[in-house]
């Protein structure tokens, strides 16, 4: 069949004379097939339109003095400089805000590194089951966070489920309404939600680590646990560094559970999300400018935080 | 078709499991079991709590009282939030999405995997680069030119647009398209076929498995979706039901005779097709797939 196909498409363009002359004709500015811009052009007007102008447009927003005015009408506004960036950096609740979504990232992303590693091994080997745990792993993940957020709701509550198991060991004030453990149940309910995609991730790594290593780690005497950390975990580090920096970035984008588990950030501002300010700051209080330049800064931090963790974790590959 | 065939034999090959000891084996369960149990048990307590007549929150709460059980909730919930309305505009915003997908990430895919053009490979980092553009920084200028200026808040458009090409579904849909022989293509186009037809008869019906992929991933995001429809839907008509039921948990609840159950009760309502959907689909939501649409 392939014999019979790729005779008379052979990859030169100058087969015959007549299609040589038809690819130089077509093969001038836009290349040999200008169909495929044609074809690609309403997806690169969706990013323009929604990644790269808005991008732009948050960048003006956070240098002018930007407030909400009736559709159409003229008004005047003004370049500001850094004003909205300092406006966002003196304000206490941004400032703990940021804290906040540090106290997350400390707990969620380590946790989620861990526990989708070693879940991914320990399901990669088994044959029995592997579906329906696979399936019971993915299920938080595929689910809304809104009606996951329920469920948490009503286990963590006051006399919930948690507290009447845990009886006399319950924290007083309960999880929810207490500052010290609001921002951790945020950050282990966070882990949970999205371990499926990241057991996913491992396992995709796990099949490219060479089967080799684990048999010749176990001729030299290495036993489950030695050949787990001495072979799996440098096998799987560029997915390390994947799960590092997605993780990262979905916790900086946090807002619906402070939102609806936490009633708002609560306690006392104690899980407030920089988005969930945003929210509040740019669309509640009419401020979208000092909202944009909280996003801008977020950014940034994320960024030198992904490079960070690039440079520890990633760099060894090379 | 060689390389799809292939590609399955060595999935299956995976399955097969290394020599293990009986305490690996063991541990191993242990791990697995324990894990499965924490991932589930909320589903199951979901269910238990949107049937209770009394909220019991104790201990023997988490199994059935068949003197405590009841369908009230599902209607004390549905009397506040219409969940018809609420399941019908999730789905028209779902249905937009899928649709901008399915249509305009087939073909960019198509023309990244199959067609040699100026800027291809620009297009193709470019799809890679927005997977990462966080949310936080888009929030603000979306809001004001969506809401704002093109007037397009409480509408299906304004909460479909910033969804409606999802990138990851053009970097799977070039992944496929790749793994198809190229001779194939050669000898149609010589025929006189054209790209659309190839598309459309010889480069869609050997993707079918990425079709499903796409489906599910993509109807999952605006499904699950909560801040943008709430930035942009105050009409509660015209809330998909994650919202309404968002809005009620937040305001409404305090008002309810047994407000865990009736939120439960919507939960469930929310969470039961993307389950369903999931877990009939399931060997298509595979580490593969997934794994190529977020690393290219």
């Amino acid at each position: 069949m392939t014999d019979t196909i790729s005779a008379p498409a052979s990859p030169s363009p100058v087969a015959s004379p007549a299609d040589g002359r038809k690819t130089r004709r077509r093969g001038g500015l836009l290349g040999k097939h200008p169909l495929g811009l044609l074809f690609s052009s309403p997806y690169l007007v969706f990013v323009l339109a929604v990644f790269a102008f808005p991008i732009g447009y948050s960048v003006y927003i956070a240098f002018h003095d930007y407030f909400f005015a009736a559709p159409g009408a003229q008004v005047e506004r003004p370049f500001v400089g850094f004003d909205n960036f300092v406006a966002a950096a003196t304000d206490p609740a941004v400032i703990r805000s940021f804290g906040n979504v540090g106290i997350f990232l400390l707990i969620n992303v380590p946790l989620t590194v861990v526990l989708s590693l070693v879940l991914a091994t320990a399901l990669n080997r088994i044959t029995r089951l592997r579906t329906f745990l696979r399936v019971s792993y993915y299920v938080p993940y595929v689910t809304a966070s809104v009606a996951v957020v329920a469920i948490w709701l009503f286990l963590f509550s006051g006399n919930g489920f948690v507290n009447q198991v845990l009886g006399p060991l319950a924290p007083d004030p309960s999880w929810l309404v207490n500052e010290q453990l609001a921002m951790p149940v945020i950050a282990i309910f966070v882990t949970w939600k999205q371990l499926g995609f990241y057991i996913l991730l491992y396992l995709a790594a796990l099949q490219a680590v060479p089967k080799e290593l684990y048999e010749s780690a176990s001729t030299d005497g290495a036993g489950g646990v030695r050949s787990f950390f001495s072979v799996t975990v440098p096998g799987v580090r560029s997915a390390t560094v994947l799960v590092l920096l997605v993780s990262t970035v979905t916790g900086a984008n946090l807002f619906t559970e402070p939102y609806l588990l936490t009633g708002g950030g609560g306690p006392n501002g104690a899980s407030t999300s920089p988005v969930l300010l945003m929210y509040q700051r740019g669309l509640q209080q009419g401020q979208p400018d000092v909202a944009a330049a909280i996003g801008i800064i977020l950014v940034i931090l994320v960024l030198i935080i992904a490079f960070l963790q690039n440079r520890f974790v990633g760099s060894d590959d090379e | 078709m060689t390389a799809v065939t292939t590609k399955r034999a060595e999935r299956r090959d995976h399955h097969n499991p290394n020599q293990l000891s009986r305490t690996g084996l063991i541990v191993r369960g242990i791990v697995l079991g324990a894990g499965a149990l924490l991932f589930l048990f909320p589903f199951y307590y979901m269910v238990i709590g949107s049937l209770q007549a009394e909220v019991d929150p104790t201990i023997t709460g988490a199994f059935p009282n068949p003197g405590n059980l009841t369908l009230d909730n599902y209607v004390a919930i549905n009397s506040r939030i219409n969940l018809l309305t609420g399941l019908v505009n999730s789905g028209i915003f779902t249905g937009g999405v899928l649709i901008g997908t399915l249509v305009f990430a087939l073909l960019a895919g198509y023309a990244l995997a199959m067609l040699q053009w100026r800027g291809r490979g620009a297009t193709f980092a470019l799809a890679l680069l927005v997977q990462v553009v966080p949310f936080q920084l888009l929030m603000i200028p979306l809001y004001v030119l969506i809401a704002r200026d093109f007037g397009l808040a409480d509408s299906y458009l304004g909460m479909i647009l910033p969804f409606f090409i999802n990138s990851t579904a053009v970097i799977i849909f070039r992944a496929y398209f790749l793994q198809l022989p190229k001779e194939l293509f050669e000898a149609a186009r010589i025929d006189g076929a054209s790209e659309l037809r190839l598309l459309w008869s010889i480069a869609l019906p050997l993707v079918r498995p990425a079709l499903v992929t796409v489906i599910l991933l993509t109807f999952i995001g605006p499904w699950n979706e909560f801040l943008w429809p709430f930035l942009v839907t105050k009409e509660a008509a015209l809330q998909p039901l994650a919202v309404s039921l968002a809005n009620y948990i937040t305001t409404i609840s305090a008002s309810a005779a047994n407000p865990f159950g009736a939120i439960l009760a919507g939960a469930l309502v929310l969470a039961v097709p993307v389950v369903v959907l999931f877990i009939v689909f399931q060997r298509y939501f595979t580490s593969t797939d997934i794994g190529s649409g977020v690393k290219g």
